[in-house]
């Protein structure tokens, strides 16, 4: 016997895996030639971006950004040597007129004001993220750096030093303090700083004041008829009930707007008289337009189409076929439609004399529509609820109210976030229809940019451009809406 | 033992009207209506008062008076004589027209994207997102604009193809020519027709129907139902015996030869577009703001229907297609068996949305001056007769009517397809 044995005793090492089937060669490989017909989809799919670009990148790149007319961009393109390119001259010109119209030009700080502090007012709304001194200071910020551009005498200068101290105080707070020792603090008493949503609300009726003038105590006024709606409720709902406490509160609401803010805000002016230059509404055009438009229709709209979608569940039968009639009756007509009616009806609806601007008509008009999809979307939300949920809410004793407030409409709002930001882009979308009843929206700009002499035969810049505009908006309002799905998903995957 | 007495009868206060849910409900009705009614009525009351200062009583006449416009692209025939209401109901047809073709190109292109959204290759993907991306964030009547001015500015003018050596030439062995004033494409002709039936008489809404479309139409059907017993027929053999026949053939020819046999003992054959002078004549002549809006609408609305295929396709779960493959199924009969019957019930609800959509979008047409029923009757029929209300209104009843006739056959088929629960 010997001592030969053909048995391993210890396992060999793994090997590496053969280099076609790793790293870049390995993806190449799996992604893009896997087969014969994948293969060739690659390369059609190459030559496709290849003819693209190999069109777009010179007429792209193009050294004529300081052409002063379409002739002057040609001589340009001709001396660089190339037989045809993009004529950038006219974006250099006219790019603050398809951003602004015919805004005034000294006072376009407001409408940029007006949207950097709607970008402050939404933070707390949109990102939970960000705390409350963040908000502050950001607020601060922008006013101080608004300050150093705008104002001057000694008002700004008084302004400036509240706002730097404020800054410092809150900056203070930041960089000082921890967050655990401030939650401490908050539990032992302290003050906590306000909740910036309180700025969002202000900022609702701070927005058109900035974009329209005129004197300060009307947006006050108009907002002190939330005060005095809610205060008629509080008075009378222990003697009245919530119900008729409710409705007279919106009564009261409703006088106060129609007839006492006018004499009311004029009378205030009289006695202490701050405001803007009043703009108007025909100065407005390019994306301003667009974002005016667009921005008071969806706040409106929102909780409008809520309602509209409750009347639509509800079980009182008037108020639901009503509601349903509505709704049916703007998503079965085109918005173009509409713009008709916001053109040549609207006034003869109203009572005779009645002459109200056309862009408010188009945002009534724009704001029913958006509410109608906005119905839908949120009665797809309502109907998706497990119906054990309102059952509940009834086993609790809650009524109507507070059922939809502290249990229905959390849910129902969550599931249908995708929906109403998708009816948001395409609220913003169509609001280059507008171009069609005369008003100038980017796209009716670029019209009257090409009747423009020195710009006559100008087509695939001035689109491009607005398309870009577009594009940027609607794209990051998309991912936005992503971001919120993620974050709103509370089930574990 | 005691009896228990009725408990008291409670008398009707007025405050119960508020007080007890069986009545509240009546009394916020009344008061919605109440409000409701009242502002109907005030609308009226001032548009009345408004139209009278106008001196424009609310009338219809005008539908009956001469038009006194042209159409450019018509689907009947109409000249300016003829009424606004044959006017009305020429630009109608353009909208279902446009409306029809564009949902018809919008599915093919969108089925398509959809899919190669989802495919293995990396590059294809990318390439179908970045389309998806560009055309759903970029407004419509942009690209409506975009390619009413892609056609102008870049296709040949007829002169051009002019000359003996012509810069521009037709394509397709010289059958079709794509000009910046729209594009001439080949058109059938019957030398044994069988003639057209006269529909409505006299009145404004009289049209031709061709015998020979319905004859060939009536053909198709009666080949697709015969093909759909053989079918059938085949499933109850491969109930019964657990083999199926092969039958594709008898199911193609049923389809096929009756309709060929149909075309020739018509005559078919086609005009083909042909330069004179300065315009080529004969053959179909589609406007470039027909083929521009059309393109534009379905290119725009393929982008949204990709996302919706790649949404349902994704929504069948994969347990759904390794089930299939453990019980033996090919991967073509899973697809057509188990995957796509799922996928449908996802997807054609918001599939005939889109179609709503479009249907509606083509109303933009009036930006590149296709006449369809905005242009028309909201168009020039407004602003020659000043009749702002009559116009509006029935322009948005007409598509509202449009819409509920959609959303009605979408209502029957989720109805249809409704999973059965308990």
């Amino acid at each position: 016997m010997t001592d030969l044995s053909y048995v391993r005793t210890e396992m060999l090492s793994e090997r590496d895996p053969p280099l076609s089937t790793t790293g870049v060669i390995g993806w190449i490989r799996e992604n893009l030639f896997n087969g014969l017909s994948n293969s060739v989809l690659t390369l059609a799919s190459l030559a496709f971006i290849y003819w693209v670009l190999s069109h777009f990148i010179p007429w792209f790149w193009s050294p004529t950004w300081n052409g002063t007319s379409l002739g002057q961009c040609r001589e340009m393109i001709g001396a660089a040597g190339k037989e045809s390119g993009a004529c950038w001259g006219v974006i250099n010109e006219r790019w603050p007129q398809m951003l602004f119209g015919f805004y005034p030009v000294e006072e376009r700080w407001r409408p940029i004001l007006a949207f950097v502090l709607m970008f402050v007012a939404l933070i707390p709304v949109l990102f939970n993220m960000i705390s409350r001194r963040w908000n502050w200071f950001l607020l601060a910020l922008v006013l101080f750096v608004t300050t150093l551009f705008v104002a001057s005498g000694w008002l700004a200068v008084v302004a400036q030093v509240l706002l730097v101290v404020a800054m410092i105080w809150i900056g203070r707070l930041i960089l000082v303090t921890k967050v655990s020792d401030r939650a401490d603090e908050i539990k032992a008493g302290a003050r906590r700083l306000p909740n910036p949503l309180m700025f969002s609300a202000a900022f609702v009726f701070i927005m058109p004041w900035l974009l329209w003038g005129g004197t300060v105590w009307a947006p006050i006024a108009t907002a002190f008829g939330f005060v005095v709606g809610w205060g008629a409720f509080r008075v009378l709902a222990p003697v009245a009930g919530s119900l008729v406490a409710m409705i007279l509160g919106v009564v009261a609401a409703v006088v106060w707007w129609l007839f006492l803010v006018g004499p009311v805000a004029a009378g205030l002016h009289g006695l202490l008289p701050v405001g803007l230059e009043p703009v108007q509404s025909r100065n407005f055009g390019g994306l301003l337009l667009s974002v005016t438009i667009g921005v008071v229709a969806i706040s409106v709209s929102l909780p409008l189409g809520i309602v509209l979608a409750l009347g639509r569940q509800s079980d009182l039968m008037l108020v639901k076929w009503m509601s349903v009639g509505f709704i049916e009756f703007i998503r079965g007509v085109p918005l173009i439609t509409l713009l008709f009616v916001a053109s040549f009806l609207l006034n003869v609806f109203m009572p005779p004399g009645t002459n109200f601007d056309i862009i408010l008509r188009v945002i009534i008009m724009a704001t029913l529509f958006s509410a109608a999809y906005i119905a839908e979307v949120v009665r797809g939300g309502l109907a998706a609820l497990p119906k054990g949920q309102y059952e509940a809410a009834d086993a609790l004793g809650l009524d109507y109210w507070k059922a939809q407030r502290l249990i229905i409409m959390p849910q129902a709002l969550k599931i249908s976030i995708p929906g109403i930001v998708s009816v948001f882009i395409g609220l913003f979308k169509d609001t280059t229809l507008v171009s069609i009843i005369g008003l100038l929206d980017p796209i009716g700009l670029s019209n009257s940019i090409r009747a423009d002499v020195a710009w006559n035969g100008i087509v695939w810049e001035l689109y491009g451009f607005i398309a870009f505009l577009f594009f940027i908006i609607t794209f990051l309002m998309s991912r936005y809406s992503m971001y919120l799905e993620r974050r709103l998903r509370t089930d574990h995957r | 033992m005691t009896t228990l007495t009725d408990p008291p009868k409670e008398s009707f206060r007025l405050s119960m009207l508020l007080n007890d849910s069986r009545y509240r409900s009546i009394t916020i009705q009344i008061v919605a209506l109440i409000g409701f009614l009242t502002l109907i009525g005030w609308l009226l009351n001032n548009t009345a008062q408004n139209l009278a200062d106008l001196g424009k009583e609310p009338s219809f006449r005008f539908l009956t008076q001469p038009a006194g416009y042209d159409i450019n692209q018509m689907l009947i025939e109409y000249t300016n004589q003829d009424s606004n209401l044959r006017a009305a109901f020429v630009g109608l047809l353009n909208t279902l027209i446009v409306a029809i073709m564009g949902c018809i190109a919008a599915t093919v292109v969108g089925v398509i994207v959809g899919v190669l959204r989802l495919s293995n290759n990396w590059i294809l993907a990318r390439l179908m997102t970045v389309y998806v991306e560009i055309f759903r964030n970029v407004p419509v009547l942009l690209w409506i604009v975009f390619t009413m001015a892609i056609l102008i500015e870049t296709l040949p003018a007829p002169r051009d193809f002019r000359g003996d050596t012509p810069e521009a030439s037709m394509l397709l062995g010289d059958t079709v020519a794509l000009t910046n004033r729209g594009f001439y494409i080949p058109e059938p002709l019957f030398s044994r027709s069988l003639g057209d039936v006269s529909l409505f008489g006299q009145s404004p809404l009289r049209f031709d129907v061709s015998l020979d479309l319905i004859a060939i139409m009536a053909t198709l059907l009666a080949g697709v139902l015969l093909a759909g017993l053989f079918a059938k027929r085949a499933d109850r053999i491969q109930a019964a015996t657990g083999v199926r026949p092969r039958t594709w053939h008898w199911r193609f020819g049923v389809i096929v030869l009756p309709t060929a046999a149909l075309l020739a003992g018509l005559g078919l054959h086609f005009g083909y577009p042909e330069l004179r002078g300065f315009n080529f004549q004969g053959g179909t002549y589609m406007r470039n703001s027909l083929i521009a809006l059309w393109l534009a609408l379905s290119l725009y609305t393929a982008a949204f229907v990709a996302e919706i295929v790649r949404a349902g396709i994704l929504a069948i779960s994969k347990g759904q297609t390794e089930a299939a493959a453990a019980l033996g199924l090919r991967p073509r009969r899973i697809m057509s068996l188990v995957v796509l019957p799922q996928a449908l019930r996802v997807i054609v609800p918001p599939l005939i949305s889109q179609y709503l959509n479009l249907t509606k979008n083509s109303s933009l047409a009036i930006a590149v001056g296709y006449m369809d029923i905005t242009g028309t009757l909201m168009g020039i029929t407004l602003n020659q007769t000043g009749r702002e209300l009559e116009t509006v209104l029935m322009t948005m009843l007409i598509y509202l009517v449009i819409s509920l006739v959609i959303s009605g056959a979408m209502n029957v088929y989720n109805n249809s397809v409704k999973l059965q629960e308990r």
